[in-house]
């Protein structure tokens, strides 16, 4: 039998199938403003690629913050839970586990056994989130996915005044106006969100191991700048985005 | 930006009746905000001149114009006055100013004598950035705060959703008010992800008016819980550039059961004329 | 007066919140903080004033939720440095 983990986020629907706590199938798709029927034509769109019928899936369990929308899930557990499930199923020596997707930031902090002792969300504000960073690739014209290269190019320390995204949307046009380079300004960025995330994870505390999930994962400048904020390695997962939707699949197994 | 914001009348006024040249101290006070500048003289106290333009991206140039065109006309010089004390934003930036003193203290002063001083709560909301303000009968602050870390509650805020929802900035107030029933606000403060929440609201179906009647009444919540803070005590009065929002303004006033004072002045002098009223006591302190 | 230095942004209030009825410049809070973020000066909100008052340092005023953060762990009982510093409680947090 198939288990089906559907993770809702602000930004992407991710869903994966597992079979025996191995992957089957995974993909993803934006959520749109038809969150719901997005949701329900990607599970079947999966399922159809997978060569897998409906009648299979014993359990569909929904996360995210729109996990409303997939409504014909079973059961939904917290973003949280799920973030911690999947990491520390995937990572047993994960203490730490840090978060960053489209629109919040989270650090949860584990004992060696999965089990959550203490976390933060950094939600409702874009400045500590990939949000952050998508407004600036706007004003920049650089797309998210080469955000995190271009910044590795750079060793200059420029600081960011502007906090929110925002004001600091029209900071990066001065700064273009000023010929300060791409990449300078994309370090600047990706530094600038790092350290809000670094000052909530040392709020929490954290242990190592430190897996880091979510989309922001991809973002090896931002990985970096995070890693020095922490002065520590961070163990990367794998397919970062997917984790969550993992950690839902395999609930209460 | 190149794109303006409020669309400011640019304008200067001088009284005819006030003969600077009777020996009288002679004060001035620069206002040099993100969106415009303004120039206030004083003789012996007396409003004499102003007025208000908008801020170049030379912050010095635009203090130096400011008070040119206050001046133009009436004879009198930058040599002339005795006292200049420069405030708001670019405060830093006015070449000619004896002394600097913070937006918020001027605003204060400024708005006792522009209101009279009855007022005891001031609530300015400019391009980026929110003041709330609460001063005695003097014009001294004894409470305030200030917001110029997000752009929720700024001019810059709804700047943004104007922009989303292609609607001349100046239109917002009015048009908020062209919906059948008040919907409920735009749950997300948050500038970013509030403008999602109405793309997702337009492609719902929602009438653009109803979106900004939304939108209006999240800022005129966010804009009275900074003000709870504080807490409102009247009379209260808003200043700035939202001040010219009805659809805010309106809002707020009915959030807090407290109507807002009218003056005859213009309510963007405050800054500058509270500034004018500092030097003038200054220069007679010797400081 | 009460000077309310910091924001309110997306997610919460962030104010450090100074009396300056109660506070008497004295500065004992400055060096007890190790962010760094405190200092003496002379009130801004009141220039006819001479006296001296705390007051949260320009930089630090968008960010003091990122500055504080090491001095307010989670789940742990703390008191903060600069209002344990402060013999008039003088100094108050909103978060
Ligand atoms: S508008 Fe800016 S500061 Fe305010 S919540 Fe959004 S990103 Fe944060
Ligand atoms: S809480 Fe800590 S960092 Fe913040 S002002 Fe007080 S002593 Fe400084």
């Amino acid at each position: 039998m198939y288990k089906v983990g559907i993770d809702v986020g602000a930004k992407n629907i991710k869903i994966v199938v597992m079979k025996d706590g191995e992957v089957i199938a995974k993909d993803q798709c934006l959520a749109g403003f038809e969150t719901k029927e997005n949701t329900l034509s990607l599970y079947q769109k999966i399922l159809e690629s997978a060569n897998i019928s409906e009648s299979d899936v014993s359990k569909i369990t929904a996360t995210g913050s729109g996990k409303k929308a997939a409504y014909f899930a079973q059961n939904s557990i917290t973003e949280v839970t799920a973030a911690a499930k999947g990491a520390t199923s995937l990572y047993p020596s994960a203490h730490s586990i840090i978060d960053v997707g489209a629109e919040e930031g989270k650090s949860i902090r584990c004992d060696g056994n999965g089990k959550i002792v203490d976390f933060a969300l950094n939600e409702k504000c874009a400045a500590g989130a990939g949000a952050f960073i998508e407004s600036m690739g706007r004003a920049l014209e650089l797309p998210i996915e080469q955000f995190g290269e271009l910044s590795m190019q750079s060793d200059k320390e420029i600081p960011m005044n502007a906090q929110c995204a925002v004001f600091a949307e029209s900071e990066v046009v001065s700064l273009m106006h000023a010929k300060t380079e791409k990449k300078d300004i994309a370090k600047a960025v990706n530094d600038a969100v790092a350290s809000r995330i670094t000052s909530m994870t040392r709020k929490v505390g954290f242990e190592k191991d430190i897996v880091l999930i979510g989309g922001m994962a991809k973002n090896t400048g931002f990985v970096q700048a995070l890693k020095k904020g922490l002065e520590t390695d961070i163990i990367l997962a794998k397919d970062p985005e997917y984790i969550s939707a993992i950690g839902a699949a395999i609930y209460n197994d | 930006m190149a794109k303006e914001f409020w669309r400011w009348k640019e304008y200067n006024w001088k009284s005819e009746n006030i003969n600077w040249n009777n020996g009288a101290i002679i004060t001035g006070g620069v206002d040099v905000g993100s969106v415009s500048s303004q120039a206030v003289v004083l003789v012996g106290g007396e409003l004499f001149a102003y007025s208000s333009m908008r801020t170049g991206s030379d912050s010095p140039m635009s203090a130096v114009n400011s008070m040119n065109w206050a001046l133009e006309g009436t004879g009198m010089t930058l040599e002339n006055i005795k006292y200049v004390v420069g405030t708001g934003y670019g405060r830093v930036n006015v070449p000619f100013a004896n002394k600097t003193i913070t937006e918020i203290a001027c605003h204060a002063r400024g708005a006792n004598l522009m209101y009279g001083n009855s007022v005891r709560t001031i609530l300015d909301m400019g391009g980026q950035d929110c003041k709330a303000i609460r001063c005695d009968e003097k014009g001294k602050v004894t409470n305030f705060l200030m917001n110029d870390k997000c752009a929720a509650g700024t001019g810059r805020g709804m700047e943004v959703f104007a922009d989303l929802l292609s609607v001349p900035i100046e239109d917002v107030g009015e048009l908020s008010f062209y919906v059948e029933e008040e919907p409920p606000p735009v749950s997300s403060t948050c500038v970013v992800f509030a403008k999602t929440e109405a793309t997702g609201l337009l492609r719902e179906g929602w009438h653009k008016n109803k979106v900004i009647a939304a939108y209006c009444s999240a800022m005129a919540h966010r804009v009275v819980s900074l003000l709870e803070r504080i807490g409102v005590e009247d009379d209260f009065v808003i200043t700035g550039g939202i001040a010219k929002n009805v659809g805010v303004v309106r809002r707020i006033a009915k959030e807090i059961g407290i109507k807002t004072l009218e003056t005859e002045y213009d309510s963007q002098i405050a800054g500058a004329l509270g500034a004018a009223l500092f030097a003038r006591s200054l220069a007679e302190k010797g400081k | 007066m009460i000077a309310n230095f910091g924001y309110k942004d997306g997610s919460g209030d962030f104010y450090i919140i100074i009396d300056t009825d109660k506070c008497n410049g004295c500065g004992d809070c400055v060096p007890v903080c190790p962010a760094g973020i405190l200092e003496v000066r002379d009130n801004e909100y009141d220039p006819m004033a001479d006296d001296l008052m705390a007051a949260v340092k320009e930089e630090f005023r968008k960010k003091i939720k990122y500055s504080c953060s090491p001095c307010k762990p989670d789940n742990i009982d703390y008191t903060l440095p600069c209002v344990k510093a402060c013999q008039f409680d003088a100094i108050t947090h909103s978060w």
